[in-house]
Parts: structure tokens; sequence; C-alpha cells
């Protein structure tokens, strides 16, 4: 079964890092990624730029709609995902406790929706 | 529930949580066995009169059971999705005595899985595990019945769709786990032992199933902690008929008639907190158990063992620290030494946020303050805790101090 791992943290605790504490992380989280894929565990995923390099994208009415950033004023920001492949809820919890910003912010884990079939052509329901 | 002869009700009562623990695990999921089970009754309440009850009620319950769930399964659109889950037809599903037994601690462990919010916790655990209909659940807990059958929906759909696991923690998992369900159980005892009795038209008990759920616990997972909280539990609820008067107004522990404490209930605590002190190590429930033993052994408030009460506290806070429980050291340290002492240490706790609204930190600090005779400080701080208070009992006890100051004076 997969679940989405959402990474989340104040972007302010990252700005507020020396250089040496944002590399560390920084390969704290290859490794963690070479780790889970060596189990099996890891399907895809990527960190995410700044939120201030967002755009938000809406159509209404036909009309696209682009505006600066997030619609919604967080505490904390998406700074990633990862999609994982786990056994049962645990498991994908068990995994996410490992994925190194989990200390310094949170992950959302949230089990994927598959899709119904594609509906061929010629039914109409 | 359709009406059965008082035999088949009997059996009903002592076999239908179990049998759905079972087919919980052997169709998985909680609907299915839930309809599962009422088809089982049925069918027996047809066949036994006829051929005569089984050896193994309970197994028999269960595969019956078991058959009309695959022949559901079969009969509905799901079956592809589910059909991974069914075992061919005609293979008896695991029905191992240790299997079984283990069923109704899965059950209670998915029920109280720390991803599930507190309040579905709760509802579920009273619903699956206690076997109360949702509208049991609903009066006992103050609630509308179609709020706490909506959180029971969504509690359900969530194990379902997030894939909440059917089973019980491993052994290096447990300590992590435990907790959750510990905490369940005590919240709905104490849901349950804060309220006033006499005007309750309430039929179910919570801290009896509170109690109930503790001592199959115990018999399921015999751990120190769940000792602890069983020996908690009971020597409250010891105390019930002395918590109040005659007109339904609260006492102190000081104050209450200690000849009303039910001494079984505190001989039975006793034993509970004995089973969980030889084993290491002593946790949070036992500590505060202890705590509880010794104000059950003084016959007098006076002949109370302060001295070994602060202990206990001591080592709570120590491996438990929380703002609440130094509260309790403090007012515990302020009987031991002096009020002053115990003044001395609110003052610290005055810093804390979460103290300066909670009214308990205001009464205690009225009380000392009383105790040493300033009755102008004592007064404001009452008036303080007054402020803060919600529950109409605790309101009415805080005037009565307040009213007994001003005759003071």
């Amino acid at each position: 079964m997969k679940y989405a791992a959402l990474v989340y943290y104040q972007e302010q605790l990252i700005h507020a890092m020396s250089d040496q504490e944002w590399h560390d992380l920084n390969q704290e989280c290859i490794a963690g990624v070479e780790r889970l894929t060596a189990q099996g565990h890891y399907v895809a995923g990527q960190a995410l730029q700044p939120i201030e390099t967002a755009t938000t994208v809406r159509v209404r009415d036909g009309e696209t709609l682009i505006s600066d950033g997030p619609f919604a004023e967080t505490k904390e920001q998406l700074a990633g995902f990862y999609l994982l492949e786990a056994h049962d809820l645990n498991e994908a919890l068990q995994l996410a406790s490992r994925i190194p910003p989990a200390r310094l912010g949170s992950i959302e884990v949230r089990p994927i929706r598959e899709l119904p079939p594609k509906q061929t052509t010629g039914e109409t329901s | 529930m359709r009406p059965h002869p008082p035999l088949l009700d009997t059996l009903y009562r002592t076999h239908a949580r179990r049998v759905q623990a079972t087919l919980i695990r052997l169709l998985g999921d909680f609907e299915l066995a839930e309809e599962a089970v009422q088809d089982a009754f049925a069918a027996a309440v047809q066949q036994w009169p006829v051929d005569g009850m089984p050896d193994n009620p309970r197994a028999w319950l269960i595969r019956t059971g078991y058959h009309c769930g695959v022949t559901q399964i079969r009969q509905r659109s799901t079956a592809q999705r589910r059909a991974h889950l069914l075992l061919p037809a005609d293979e008896i599903p695991d029905l191992e005595p240790d299997t079984i037994q283990d069923d109704a601690l899965r059950l209670l462990f998915t029920c109280c899985h720390p991803s599930l919010s507190m309040e579905a916790r709760v509802a579920l655990t009273l619903r699956e595990m206690c076997g109360l209909t949702t509208e049991q659940v609903a009066s006992a807990l103050l609630m509308k019945a179609a709020t706490v059958a909506q959180r029971i929906v969504r509690a359900k759909r969530k194990i379902r769709h997030a894939n909440i696991p059917y089973e019980v923690p491993s052994q290096d998992e447990l300590p992590a786990r435990l907790p959750a369900v510990l905490q369940v159980i005590y919240l709905v005892f104490n849901e349950g032992y804060s309220r006033s009795t006499g005007s309750q038209v309430v039929d179910i008990s919570l801290t009896q199933e509170a109690m109930r759920l503790g001592e199959e616990l115990a018999s399921l997972l015999p751990e120190g902690e769940v000792f602890g909280l069983l020996a908690l539990m009971r020597l409250s609820d010891a105390r019930r008929d002395a918590r109040q008067d005659s007109t339904g107004e609260l006492v102190t522990l000081e104050h209450q008639d200690r000849g009303l404490w039910h001494q079984a209930d505190i001989r039975s605590g006793i034993a509970w907190l004995e089973q969980a002190l030889a084993m290491t190590p002593t946790g949070y429930y036992t500590l505060q158990a202890s705590i509880a033993a010794v104000h059950s052994q003084a016959s007098h408030p006076g002949q109370t063992d302060w001295r070994r009460i602060v202990r206990l506290y001591d080592a709570l806070c120590l491996r438990h620290p929380s703002p609440v429980l130094a509260l309790n050291r403090a007012v515990a340290i302020a009987m031991k030494e002096s009020p002053a002492a115990g003044l001395q240490l609110l003052s610290e706790l005055e810093q804390h946020p979460q103290m300066n609204r909670y009214y308990l930190f205001h009464a205690a600090q009225a009380d000392l303050l009383r105790r040493q005779g300033r009755h102008e400080d004592a007064r404001l701080a009452y008036q303080q805790a007054l402020a803060l208070v919600n529950q109409a009992p605790e309101k009415r006890f805080l005037l009565k101090q307040l009213a007994g100051l001003e005759g003071a004076q």
C-alpha cells in the first residue's frame, strides 16, 4: 500500500541554520532516501524550493487565475514529499518518523487514493 | 439486537464481543463483522433448540458468522477488492485459543490507535470493546447520538482507508503503544467518576466499564502499568460514596467520612498494586495508585503519611514532569512541612501560563493562604479560582470556602 509523507516545517528554522547544519541535514536526507530505497519502501520523493518561489493557479469560469504564493497563511510550510510503500499505517508511521525533518517540523502521512479505472469509450454512466 | 430467549441472552453477553473481535480479523471489516455476529446469533436461535448446544459455542458462532460474512462479501460488488482476505470456503479459519484470545487485544489496540482522535478512541472503545450501543455511548458521554455515530463512522473509515493494522504491537513496540490504551481506559473512568451520580439518569456506569476493561486487559496483557491503572481505579472508586454529601456537594479528601470508604475495594486495589509493584519499571499509574493507597490506609486525615506521599510525588515529577504534578507535590509538601513551604513552591509555578488559567492552582493557593491565616489574600485567590472554574459542583464548593472565610473575619 502506498502512503504520501508530506514534510512541513517553519522555513525560518532553516534560514536560521548555519551552512554546516544545512549541509548535514541534506546529507542525512540523502542517506535516508538511500536506506528507504534499499529496503524497498521508496517510490518517489522530492524536496521543494522555499515557499516564496510558489505560485498558485486556479481556474474559475474558464479563466485561469495566477497568484503569488500559497493561499493560506500557515505556520509550517510544505518543504517536500515522499511516496512510500508500506505494509500498513504502523509501518508508514515508523518510516515517516525517520525522515530527518520530522525533528524540526511535522510529517503528514496519508494513504494514497487510487483513482477508479479509466472509463472505456462507449460507456456513458 | 433481536430478543433472545434468556439462555441466548446470557450467551450473547458472554460471547458477542469476543466473536466480533475475531470476525473483524477474519473478515477484515468492522461493519461486516457486526452484521455477521447478528447473523450467527440468529442462526443459533434457530438451530440450538433443535440440535442442542454445540460443545464450544464461541467457535460455533465464529464459524457460522464467518460463513455468513463470506457469503455477504461474495454478493457485494466489493467482492473483488476483498477477495484476497478470504480463505477457501471449506478451510476452517484460525480458531486456536491463543489467537482468539489475542483478537480482543487486537481490537483494543486498534480502537485506541494513536492516529485516531481521543474522542474517537473513547467512543470506539465503548462501542466495540464494551459492547455499548451508540445511544448508550452518547448518553454516557452526555453527547448527541448523531455526534457519536458520526465519530464512530469516521474512525472506522480511517481504520479502513489508512489501513490501520488489526494487530497487537510487538514486544518492542508495546512500551510506546500501551500508554495510549491505558489513557483511554483512565479517561473513560474519570468521565464517569467526575460526574455527580445523584442527578444522572444514566444506566451505564463508565467507572464500571473502565474497570471491566482494565481487568480484561490485565488478563490478556499482564504488564505492571495495567495492574497499576487497575489499582488506581479501584482505590479511587472505593471513595465513591464519601466524595459527595447527601445534598450532592463535593467533599474533599480531608473532610470525607472514611467510614464510607469501601474496604473490600481498597483491599482489591492494594492487591492489584502489589502485583504492579512486583514488576519493573514502576510506571506513572503505579505511582499514582501508590499515593491513593497511602490515603486509603489512613483511618484519619491526621494519620496520613505525607512524607511517603511527597517521596512518591518526587518520583512522579522526576519521570513525568508536568505543572499539574508539581502543583500536587507542592500541596503534599505543604501538608508535610508547612503552608509557607507549599506557597513558596506555588509561587515558583505561577510563571507557568498553564497554571495561571488552572482553577485548581488558585484554589490550592487560596487553601494554603487560609491555613496561614492570610484571609484577604485567600479571598482574592478564591475569586480567581471562581473566575476560571466551569463545573457547577466545584463552583459551589469554592463559594462555600469563600463564605467560610468571610465568616472567619
